[in-house]
Formats: C-alpha cells, sequence, structure tokens
C-alpha cells in the first residue's frame, strides 16, 4: 500500500475534570512518505496527539484526516489494522512465536496462510532477522531483536501510516543508533507516512523530515524541517529545547560536500618549480598538496621541496587527517579536532583530492545563522517572485 | 454442633452388619481394609464425581462473573463479596439448609461445592487478567484487535498461570470438603470416613479414607499442572 496524508485539524482534547486540555488546537499536515516527529517535554501531550490518530484516545474536538478521510467515520478496531503501531516496550506477545507476532495483523484481515508466511519470511530479511529465529518465542531474543520485531509487525500488513512512539527508547547508546540508521535505510526503501514520538530533539533531528516541537498543554511550538527549526526557532521554548548548541546540532544535518570548500594548489613530483607558485596565487592553503598519480593526496610540502627547478618529494606533514565529501560535517569536525589540524583534504568516492575543509569554511558555514540567511517568509516571497 | 447430633440430623441410620475381627478392636488393620477394599470404590468413585462437577460448574460460572467484572470494574466489589459471603457460610449448615429445597442427594451436594469454588476462581481469574502487562494490552489493541479478540487471544492466554493456580486450590479444596457430602446423602469418601453407612467404624478406616483424600487431591493438583504445562509452552522456553 502507498504512503498516506496525514492532517490533523484544530485537533484538541479535553479529559473531563482536568483543568486544562491535553492538547489544544493542533492542526499540521504529513505529506506521503514523510517522517514526522512529534517531540517535546514530558506533558506535552505528543503521545495523546500519537494515539489520537488510531483512536486509542478519542478526539474532543477538531478532526482527524486519512488520505482526506476522517477516522471519525471508521470503525477503530479496522482503522487500527491500516495503521502500523510500534511502542517503546514493544509489547510483543510473550505467548506466540515471532512469526505468529508478526503475522498479528494479516491474520486479523483473513490473509490466506501461504501469503502470510511469505510476508512473514520477507520482513524477517528486512529487518534482518536469521529465518530460524521465527520459531522462537520473544523471551528467546535480545532487546535489539525484539524491536526489530517490533517494527515488523507494525509493518506487517503494509499500512499506508506508521505511528511510533518512542520506538528506540528503551535501547542502549550503541544498539540505538544502529536502529535508527537501519531504520532510516528501510525508510529509504519503504517511504511510509510516519508518526515519530520521541523526548529526544537529537533523535528527532536526526530522524525527522519535519519535527513538531509541543509544549506544555498540547501547544504546538513550531513545525518545521529541522535545519529551519535550528536556524530559525520560532520562541524562547523552541531556542531553549533545541539547546544552546543548536549551531553545532546543525554541523549533523550537513555533510561536507554541501558547504564551500576550500581550494588547494595539488601538484605532483617532478612537475616545474614555477607551476606550483602559479597554483598557490589561486588556492586558499598557503602550502601546496602533494598528490600521486591518481591524485590522491600524500602530503603539505615543504617550502624545501619546490626551492629547485622542480617538485621534489619533501613533506613538511602527513595529509592528515583525510575527509570525505559524504562525512556529516560534524564528524569532519570533530576529524580536524582530534589531529589538531587546521585543515585537512577533502577527497572524493575514488580518493582524488576534491577540495580542503578547514575550520574557517566550517565556521562560515554556521555563521549561516538568522542574520545572514533569508527567514521562511523571505525565502517564501522570494519563491513567488520567481 | 457435635458428630452425633450431626448424624442424627442426617439421619443416617446404620445398616446392622455384624463385624467380626479386627474392626472391632479400633486397630488401623490394613489387612481387613484389603480384604474388603470393595466397600471402598464407590465412594471414592463417587468423590471424583462431586469433586469434578463442583469444578465443571464452579468454573463457567466464575468466569463469565470475570469477565463481567472486568469490563465493567464495579462489578469487582459487589461479585467478591457474594462469592465471599457464600465462602464462608459453614459447609455443614449449608448442606442441611440446602435439603429442603433441593432435596437430600447429589444435587445439593454439588451446589454447595460448587458456590465454595466461586471466590477461588472469581479471584485468581481476575488477577490473571490484571497481571497482563500493560503494554501488551496496549499493543494488542493498537494493532486492531476488538474487545474479545484482545480477550480470547491475547489476556486469557497469559493469565492461564494464576487461573491454573485457582483450579488447583479449588479442586484441593472440594476434594476436602466433599467428606462432608455423604451429610446431604450424596456419599463420597466421607461416608466410609465416618461410619461407612453399615456401622463399621474403626481407626484404620478413617486413616485410610483420609490417605485416599490426599491421593485425590494431589491427582487432581497433577493433572492441571500437567495440561497447564501443555497449555503454555511458551513459559517453558530460556531466555535470551
Amino acid at each position: 500500500m502507498d504512503a498516506a496524508t496525514l492532517e490533523l485539524r484544530n485537533v484538541s482534547k479535553h479529559y473531563p475534570g482536568a483543568p486544562k486540555p491535553a492538547i489544544d488546537d493542533l492542526s499540521l499536515e504529513v505529506g506521503a512518505g514523510e517522517i514526522c516527529v512529534l517531540v517535546g517535554p514530558s506533558g506535552c501531550g505528543k503521545t495523546t496527539a500519537m494515539r489520537l490518530v488510531n483512536r486509542m484516545i478519542e478526539l474532543s474536538s477538531g478532526d482527524i484526516l486519512l488520505d482526506g478521510r476522517s477516522v471519525k467515520d471508521r470503525k477503530p478496531a479496522e482503522l487500527r489494522r491500516e495503521i502500523g503501531y510500534a511502542i517503546q516496550q514493544i509489547g510483543l506477545f510473550p505467548h506466540q512465536t515471532i512469526a505468529q507476532n508478526i503475522s498479528t495483523v494479516p491474520k486479523l484481515l483473513g490473509w490466506e496462510k501461504g501469503r502470510t508466511a511469505r510476508r512473514v519470511d520477507e520482513l524477517l530479511e528486512l529487518i534482518g532477522l536469521d529465518r530460524s529465529l521465527a520459531k522462537r518465542y520473544p523471551a528467546q531474543l535480545s532487546g535489539g531483536q525484539r524491536q526489530r520485531v517490533g517494527v515488523a509487525r507494525a509493518l506487517a500488513a503494509d499500512p499506508p501510516l506508521l505511528l511510533m512512539d518512542e520506538p528506540f527508547g528503551a535501547i542502549d547508546p550503541i544498539n540505538r543508533e544502529r536502529l535508527q540508521n537501519e531504520f532510516l535505510r528501510l525508510q529509504g526503501e519503504l517511504r511510509k507516512t510516519i508518526v515519530f514520538v520521541t523526548h529526544d530533539i537529537d533523535e528527532a533531528i536526526k530522524m525527522g523530515d519535519k519535527i513538531a516541537i509541543l509544549k506544555e498543554g498540547g501547544v504546538l511550538a513550531q513545525y518545521a524541517p529541522p535545519a529551519e527549526l535550528l536556524t530559525f526557532p520560532a520562541d524562547r521554548f523552541v531556542e531553549d529545547f533545541v539547546g544552546s548548541d543548536r549551531a553545532l546540532k546543525r554541523l549533523a544535518l550537513q555533510r561536507v560536500r554541501d558547504i564551500d570548500l576550500w581550494k588547494a594548489a595539488t601538484v605532483r613530483v617532478g612537475e616545474p618549480s614555477a607551476e606550483v607558485a602559479r597554483k598557490l596565487e589561486d588556492a586558499d592553503v598557503k602550502y601546496p598538496l602533494l598528490v600521486d598519480d591518481h591524485g590522491k593526496p600524500i602530503g603539505w610540502l615543504s617550502q624545501r621541496a619546490w626551492q629547485g627547478e622542480r617538485v621534489t618529494h619533501d613533506l613538511r606533514s602527513n595529509a592528515d587527517p583525510i575527509v570525505e565529501l559524504d562525512d556529516i560535517l560534524r564528524d569532519a569536525l570533530s576529524d580536524l579536532l582530534a589531529k589538531d589540524s587546521r585543515y585537512g583534504p577533502v577527497v572524493d568516492k575514488d580518493g582524488c583530492v576534491a577540495g580542503v575543509l578547514s575550520i574557517e569554511a566550517l565556521s562560515h558555514a554556521l555563521a549561516a545563522n538568522p542574520e545572514d540567511l533569508p527567514s521562511p517568509s523571505e525565502r517564501a516571497a522570494a519563491e513567488l517572485g520567481e | 454442633m457435635s458428630l452425633p447430633a450431626v448424624l442424627a440430623q442426617s439421619s443416617i441410620k446404620p445398616r446392622d452388619r455384624s463385624v467380626t475381627g479386627c474392626p472391632q478392636n479400633n486397630d488401623l488393620c490394613p489387612g481387613w481394609i484389603a480384604d474388603n477394599v470393595d466397600r471402598y470404590v464407590d465412594p471414592f468413585v463417587r468423590h471424583v464425581e462431586l469433586t469434578a462437577l463442583a469444578l465443571a460448574f464452579g468454573f463457567p460460572i466464575a468466569f463469565a462473573l470475570a469477565v463481567l467484572a472486568y469490563r465493567r470494574r464495579w462489578l469487582v466489589g459487589p461479585i467478591t463479596a457474594t462469592t465471599g459471603i457464600l465462602y464462608t457460610l459453614p459447609s455443614l449448615a449449608v448442606f442441611f439448609l440446602l435439603q429442603p429445597v433441593t432435596g437430600r442427594g447429589i444435587t445439593t451436594a454439588t451446589i454447595a461445592l460448587t458456590s465454595y469454588t466461586l471466590l477461588i476462581l472469581f479471584r485468581n481469574i481476575m488477577l490473571g487478567l490484571d497481571n497482563v502487562p500493560a503494554e501488551i494490552k496496549d499493543a494488542a489493541r493498537g494493532q486492531g484487535l476488538s474487545a474479545n479478540q484482545q480477550l480470547f487471544r491475547v489476556e486469557l492466554p497469559l493469565a492461564a498461570p494464576e487461573i491454573f493456580a485457582g483450579l488447583r486450590i479449588a479442586a484441593t479444596t472440594t476434594v476436602g470438603l466433599a467428606t462432608l457430602a455423604f451429610l446431604a446423602g450424596a456419599g463420597g469418601l466421607g461416608e466410609p470416613l465416618f461410619d461407612g453407612g453399615d456401622g463399621i467404624v474403626f481407626r484404620g478406616n478413617v486413616v485410610f479414607c483420609g490417605l485416599l483424600c490426599v491421593l485425590l487431591a494431589a491427582l487432581f493438583d497433577l493433572v492441571f499442572l500437567l495440561v497447564q504445562r501443555l497449555a503454555s509452552p511458551w513459559q517453558r522456553v530460556g531466555t535470551a
């Protein structure tokens, strides 16, 4: 089934007897195939908002449209079978095998046995679990494996929408990161519409195509893509919530190829020294970078190396660290700091020099702060003008 | 109530049967018992029947009450109170009090014994259902199981350990209580235990009937344990 669009229209939830609403006039749209992360401090109603979608909690007012159709017109149990559901505590059925757990919804939908069995095999492969585990019980699996099975169960009937409530919350940091990456890779293939709840802003930034930050009382503070959220926090609350290191967090959103790199003077052994001087004039680094015949970086040349007529193999330092175009800026910066270096050659997929990453180039990318970048409204105006 | 008074009320008329040998001396008399073992067969079979009937009626009633109370929580109090009162009624009194209504015989005894199983079974079924972890109930609901599907496919299988524990306690209790069923004219091991209906009372008789009761209770216990293990293979798997 294809991904669905989801729209929350002026959604409110009041609990009888509670002084304040749990969700207050929440409106947001999630495009087909997008991951929308609901994030906020505890008590902000993010889980409530998610559970309103599959009617685990009933709306007080407003409406929720799944592919343009109100969830209020659907029978709750039938609606839920069309919406994948994964929660932090996983909630696998301990008395059923892994295969039985995964086939929960297909069975409810009355799929014939062969189709269900094929689907189970397919999903086990998708989540990278050995088929021999199909006959095990949940208690026999590790926490990470159980979490994967929980996701497979949610995906079993190929639902157009997936609800995930802190699905990686109970996993240790190392496995958590692995599961996040795995899930993003999976999403790259599946392109489901996903509502993802977390209290962790870093996870939100990593997972979200768009992030909805909720304040206490279920008020939407900002709904924007991660980069915009970090660059233009809507108010003080969002600014505090994303943290004072939001500039650094932005480094996690960009790759080396996304920013303006410095130019290097790349030279080979045996090149005329006069040529080196000419190249240096054009370069941003004042030392020539020695490369081999294939253009792979060897090291920074010393002054002596080009005193004679032709360049000799006389290095002042090795080309260290070497950064790749696809590296995340945060990791690249970390490499520079670790090697106590102010710049390092950047190489492409083949290992050939594509430029130089320097602390200055990084800080220039970071300087893209609200004063330098067009605001969302300015950009919208510019687009309209075109 | 003293035993003679009870026996007088229960209008058990000891038949005259001349007994010769060991029992006259009120000894243990294993030899005599071995020779007259047929004397105990019918009471034993009846005892099994009484216990099985009480559970066969008691379990569905308690089950229905528990499911009802699980869906409508306010019923828990009233049902616990009612079954609790039934449970605390003195058994002797019940066996007699019911007779004007239901007459003497197995019906009266079964009604009394059934009413004693209700509290134990009801409370254990409730306990089992309540003990199912909240996240499992939430996941079941979130996957789109209907209320009945949640109950029968997830909650009841997971409540099995507590439910079977309830059955085992109820069975053991009922085996004990059924020794009084003869007061309602329903027979069982109580008959030879007290006087056999044939006036033969001696020490070995009491010991042997007592042993048969213990054996029976252990048998019921074992059967339920076996059924439970067969029904929930997932409980025996090792953890990762």
